[in-house]
C-alpha cells in the first residue's frame, strides 16, 4: 500500500521507485484486461451472414428484453436496498438489529437457484396453485394467477438476491454521513422522509450507484435464471449464437457490444458527477435514530421481514425440505471434497481480488494518468460478462502462451512442457479476478471516496508519512469496505458456475457446479442439498464479518 | 519497498494451496473432456479403472466450451477422449479437426452405420429419442400421429415445449430440415409455433407436468425424462407422470426422432490404446444395459435388451437418418426457428 505513499507524498519518495510503482500497476491491470481485450478484439473480425439474420429476427427482442430487465431490476435493488440500508442505519424500530443482519442473507443465495425453487412453488403444476385449483374446483384458464416464468419474474428473482449490493453499500454510506448535515436539515425544519430524499439520498449517489450498477452488471451477465425462465435476454442472444450457430466470433462480437454499452453507462455516470464531491466530514457526534412507534413501527418490521422471507427464508426452506427428503442420493464420499473445494477456492479468490482491488483504488485515487484509469475500467468490465465468455477470453491467450512456451523449449531445449497455465486452478483464480473484481473495486472505491483529501492534507501537516496516513488514517476508516469486499467477492465465488465449470482442472469439483450439474438435468430435488450448502457456506463469512461491520458502525453511529 | 510480513504470508499459502489442490495427470491415465454429467457417466468410469487398473481424470462442461479448450489447447491438450451428449457437437468437433479416426472392426460392427461418424472420428454410445407425451383423459392416441401433424388447428393452444435453445428441440428441426427440406419445415415451424400453449419455458419435466397439470395436452420431450420421473421416487412427480401416455411419432413414414450421445478420441491424444479400450468398454453389455436402467436411455446396440421402463412403451421404429445431418442442420435449424418466433 505504500502505493499511496509514493504518490500522495512526494517527498522523500525517489522518482524511480515511483516509475516502478506504475509501471508494475500498469502491468497488473493489463494482464487483468487480457481477457476483455481478448473478446473486445473481435470486433475487428470480419462479420458473418448471421448478423443479417439476427438484425431481422431476434435482435430487438434480445436487447429490449434486456434493457427491461436492467430498468426492473434497478428500480428493484434500489427501492429493496435503499429502503433496507435506511430504516436500519437512521430509524429504531422491533427486530432492527436482527434484520440489519438478516438483509445481507439473500446475499448467499444463487439467482438461478432461488429461480428453481420459486418455480417449484409457484408454477402451474405446482403445490401452490394446484391447492388452489382443488380447493375451488377450477381449471386452466379458469383463474390469474401471474407466471412466474416471464419477464416479470425474472426482474423478481434477480432483485431479491441482488439488493444487498446496494444494501451494504448505501447503509455505510448513511451511517458514515455527516450527523451535523442530517441534523442541520432536521432543525431546518425538514421532514425525516424530506430529510431523506433532499439530503442523505443525494448524499449517498456514489454509494448507490455503486451498488445498483454491481446489481446491474450481474443482471447483464446472467444466463441460468432468463434460460430457465424463457426469457431471451442479450446473453441468450449470446449462447444461442454460440452453441446454436456454432459462431463463436459472432457471439464475442456481441458480447463486445454488450461491454462497449456498460463502458458507456459507466463513463456517463462518472463524467455526470465529476463536479461533484462526495466526502465525508467528521461523523463522531452519535447519530439518534428516528424512534418508529405504532403502525410505522410495525410497517417497518413487517415490510423488512417480507423482504428476508421472499428473498431468503422461504427459498432455503423449500431447499431445505428437498433436501430432507433426498439428502441419501447427495451425500456421497466426495461430498466433503466438495465442501473443502468451494470453500478454499473462494477465500482464496477473495484475498487476492482484494489486495489487488486495493491496489487499484489507490492507483485511481491517485493517479492521473488518463491511460491507467481507463485501464483499470477496462478491467472492471469482467463483472458484466458472462462467466463462460469471460473463460474463452482466458482460454485463448492461456492456450497460445502455453503453446509458444512449449515449442520454444522444445526447440532450444529439447523438452516439452505441455500447458503450464491452461487447465489450472491458478488460471482459474485468475479468471475469478477478471470477473470479480469490480465487485470489489467498486466497493472499496466507495469507502475511498468517502475520505476527504483534506484529511490526508490535515495529518500530512502533522507531519505523518504516507504510509502511516494509510495505516492509521485510512484503514481504520476503509475496515468496514475491506471486509465488505471481501465477504462480497467470497460469496461471488460461493455461486459461482460457468468460469469454474470449463477452467478447472481434472477430477476437480464444486458445490456449485454439483448444483448446476444436477438442476440442469432437471433433478431439483437432488440438486437441493448442494445448493443448501452454498447458502451455509455463504452464511459464515457473513455472520463472521457483518458482526465485526455492524461493531464497526455501532461505534461511529 | 519490504512487503508486510502478512502480505508475505498470504501469498505464500496461496501458492501453496494452487499446487497442492491442483490435480496432476500422469502419463498412462486416460483424460476425459465430457459433456456427459459426472453423475451419469462417472460411475462408469469408476468401474473400468476398476476393471483395468487404469485411472481415468474427468472434466465435465458444456459440449462447445469444452471443445473451444480442445481447440485451443490443440496437440498439448492433455484430453484423450471428448464425450458429448448430442450427434451436433460431435460433427462440429470432427469439423474442427480435433478428433482422430479409430479404425476398430470391433466398434465399428457394434453400431449402426448412421449413429456413427463415417470417417471413423465419433461413435454413438446411446440413444434418446424425443417423443410426444400427451393427456391420458383428454387425449386419444388415435388423434396422434407424427410430428408434422403437431402442426394442425386441432393443437391450437395445446402444446407444451421448451425453448428452441434447446439442443433436442434444434435436433428435431435439423432432422426434419434434411428429411423435407427448409421450405417445408419453416410452413410447418410457422403453424406448430401458434398452437404454443405457453410462451417456451423450464425443461421437459416440466413440460410433462404441464400436460399433467391441464395446461396444455400434448408435450414434445426426451422420452428419458418421462421414464425417470415414472422410476422417481417423489410420489408427485411419478404422478404426474402416471397421468401422461408416450406415443412414438412417425411409425408410419420415417420414424421417431433421435438422438445420441458419443465419444471420439481427440487428435492430441496421447494414449491412444486406452482411449480405444476405454471407448469398448462404454459399447460392452453391462455398460450398454447400465444406460437403459440408469437413464432410460436405449443401448447403441440392437442386441441389447432395453430397461423395463422403455420395454413398457413397446417398440418403435427410429429415424434412420444419419445423424451427423443433426449437426450439418443446426444453424440452419436455428435460423429458422428465430423467424417462425418459437423463444
Amino acid at each position: 500500500m505504500e502505493i499511496s505513499a509514493s504518490s500522495t507524498n512526494n517527498r522523500g519518495v525517489s522518482w524511480t521507485s515511483r516509475l516502478g510503482w506504475q509501471a508494475l500497476l500498469f502491468g497488473a491491470t493489463v494482464v487483468l484486461a487480457v481477457p476483455i481485450l481478448v473478446i473486445l478484439s473481435n470486433l475487428a473480425q470480419p462479420y458473418s451472414p448471421s448478423w443479417q439474420h439476427l438484425f431481422d429476427t431476434v435482435l430487438q427482442d434480445y436487447v429490449l428484453n434486456s434493457l427491461a430487465l436492467m430498468i426492473g431490476v434497478g428500480i428493484g435493488t434500489l427501492i429493496l436496498g435503499v429502503g433496507a440500508a435506511w430504516v436500519t442505519a437512521m430509524c429504531d424500530f422491533p427486530g432492527r438489529k436482527f434484520l440489519s443482519w438478516a438483509f445481507l442473507l439473500p446475499l448467499s443465495m444463487p439467482a438461478y437457484i432461488i429461480a428453481y425453487t420459486y418455480t417449484g412453488i409457484l408454477d402451474f403444476s405446482g403445490p401452490l396453485q394446484t391447492s388452489l385449483r382443488n380447493i375451488f374446483g377450477w381449471q386452466f384458464g379458469d383463474y390469474y394467477f401471474p407466471e412466474i416464468r416471464s419477464l416479470g419474474g425474472a426482474i423478481c428473482m434477480l432483485s431479491l438476491v441482488l439488493y444487498p449490493y446496494v444494501y451494504m453499500l448505501v447503509r455505510v454510506a448513511f451511517l458514515e454521513q455527516s450527523t451535523a448535515v442530517l441534523e442541520a436539515s432536521r432543525t431546518l425544519g425538514r421532514k425525516p422522509l424530506a430529510t431523506f430524499f433532499m439530503v442523505a439520498l443525494p448524499l449517498a449517489r456514489p454509494a448507490i450507484v455503486a451498488g445498483v450498477s454491481l446489481a446491474l452488471m450481474e443482471t447483464l451477465a446472467d444466463y441460468g435464471t432468463v434460460a430457465y425462465f424463457g426469457v431471451s435476454a442479450f446473453t441468450t442472444g449470446i449462447f444461442r449464437t454460440w452453441y446454436g450457430l456454432g459462431e463463436l466470433t459472432t457471439a464475442a462480437q456481441l458480447c463486445a457490444f454488450l461491454m462497449i454499452f456498460v463502458l458507456t453507462l459507466m463513463v456517463a455516470e462518472r463524467w455526470s458527477r465529476q463536479r461533484l464531491r462526495f466526502h465525508k466530514n467528521s461523523a463522531q457526534k452519535k447519530l439518534v435514530r428516528i424512534k418508529l412507534r405504532g403502525w410505522r413501527a410495525s410497517l417497518a418490521t413487517v415490510l423488512s421481514l417480507t423482504v428476508v422471507l421472499c428473498g431468503f427464508a422461504i427459498p432455503a426452506f423449500q431447499l431445505l425440505v428437498w433436501s430432507l427428503n433426498h439428502w441419501q442420493q447427495s451425500i456421497d464420499n466426495g461430498f466433503l471434497t466438495l465442501l473443502f473445494n468451494s470453500f478454499s477456492l473462494a477465500a482464496m479468490a477473495s484475498i487476492c481480488c482484494l489486495v489487488l482491488a486495493v491496489f487499484f483504488a489507490y492507483a485511481r485515487r491517485i493517479s492521473s494518468s488518463g491511460l491507467q484509469i481507463g485501464a483499470i475500467n477496462i478491467a472492471g468490465l469482467g463483472y458484466a460478462v458472462p462467466g463462460t465468455v469471460i473463460a474463452v477470453g482466458i482460454i485463448i491467450p492461456a492456450a497460445w502462451l502455453d503453446n509458444h512456451i512449449d515449442a520454444f523449449s522444445r526447440a532450444w531445449f529439447d523438452y516439452p512442457t505441455g500447458l503450464i497455465l491452461s487447465g489450472t486452478l491458478g488460471a482459474l483464480v485468475f479468471a475469478y479476478l477478471v470477473r470479480f473484481l469490480s465487485v470489489a473495486l467498486n466497493t472499496v472505491d466507495a469507502g475511498l471516496n468517502s475520505i476527504k483529501s483534506n484529511i490526508d492534507e490535515s495529518a500530512r501537516s502533522l507531519g505523518a508519512s504516507g504510509s502511516v496516513i494509510v495505516r492509521r488514517v485510512h484503514l481504520p476508516i476503509l475496515k468496514t469496505s475491506l471486509l465488505t469486499a471481501l465477504l462480497l467477492v467470497f460469496v461471488e465465488v460461493l455461486k459461482e458456475l460457468p468460469t469454474t465449470l470449463i477452467l478447472r482442472p481434472f477430477n476437480f469439483n464444486t458445490l456449485a457446479v454439483r448444483t448446476y450439474e444436477l438442476a440442469s438435468d432437471e433433478r431439483l430435488m437432488d440438486a437441493a442439498l448442494p445448493a443448501l450448502s452454498i447458502v451455509i457456506i455463504g452464511l459464515l463469512p457473513i455472520m463472521i464479518i457483518t458482526k465485526s461491520i455492524l461493531n464497526e458502525r455501532s461505534n461511529h453511529a | 519497498m519490504k512487503p508486510h510480513a502478512s502480505v508475505t504470508h498470504v501469498w505464500l499459502a496461496t501458492f501453496i494451496a494452487l499446487t497442492w489442490v491442483t490435480p496432476f495427470t500422469q502419463a498412462g491415465e486416460v483424460n476425459v473432456y465430457s459433456a456427459r454429467q459426472e453423475s451419469l457417466i462417472k460411475p462408469l468410469l469408476d468401474r473400468y479403472t476398476e476393471e483395468t487398473g487404469t485411472e481415468v481424470n474427468l472434466v465435465t462442461g458444456k459440449g462447445d466450451a469444452l471443445l473451444t479448450r480442445l481447440q485451443n489447447e490443440g496437440l498439448n491438450s492433455p484430453a484423450d477422449v471428448l464425450i458429448t451428449v448430442d450427434a451436433g457437437r460431435l460433427y462440429r468437433a470432427q469439423q474442427a479437426g480435433v478428433l482422430r479416426s479409430i479404425d476398430t472392426k470391433e466398434i465399428k460392427e457394434n453400431i449402426p452405420s448412421h449413429l456413427r461418424s463415417s470417417e471413423d472420428q465419433w461413435f454413438g454410445l446411446s440413444v434418446r429419442a424425443r417423443v410426444i407425451v400427451y393427456a391420458k383423459d383428454r387425449v386419444n392416441a388415435d388423434q396422434l400421429s407424427t410430428y408434422e401433424a403437431l402442426a394442425d388447428a386441432q393443437w391450437k393452444g395445446k402444446i407444451c415445449v421448451r425453448s428452441s435453445s434447446n439442443i433436442y428441440n434444434q435436433s428435431l428441426v435439423a432432422g426434419m430440415i434434411a428429411t423435407q427440406g427448409i421450405e417445408k419445415t419453416e410452413a410447418w415451424l410457422n403453424s406448430f409455433v401458434t398452437n404454443f400453449a405457453r410462451p417456451p419455458a423450464g425443461g421437459d419435466r416440466d413440460q410433462i407436468k404441464a400436460v399433467a397439470a391441464g395446461q396444455c395436452d400434448v408435450a414434445v420431450v426426451n422420452s428419458y425424462y418421462l421414464g425417470r420421473m415414472l422410476a422417481s421416487s417423489d410420489t408427485q412427480q411419478k404422478a404426474a407422470a402416471n397421468k401422461v401416455s408416450l406415443f412414438w411419432p412417425n411409425q408410419t413414414n420415417r420414424g421417431t426422432h433421435i438422438n445420441i450421445s458419443g465419444i471420439g478420441v481427440t487428435r492430441s491424444a496421447k494414449n491412444i490404446d486406452a482411449a480405444t479400450q476405454l471407448m469398448s468398454f462404454l459399447l460392452s453389455d453391462q455398460s450398454q444395459q447400465w444406460y437403459g436402467e440408469k437413464n432410460n436411455e436405449f443401448p447403441i446396440r440392437e442386441s441389447i435388451p432395453a430397461s423395463d421402463i422403455l420395454t413398457s412403451w413397446g417398440p418403435f421404429i427410429a429415424d434412420k437418418l444419419n445423424v451427423t445431418e443433426l449437426g450439418r442442420n443446426n444453424a440452419e435449424a436455428i435460423k429458422a426457428m428465430d423467424r417462425a418466433g418459437w423463444k
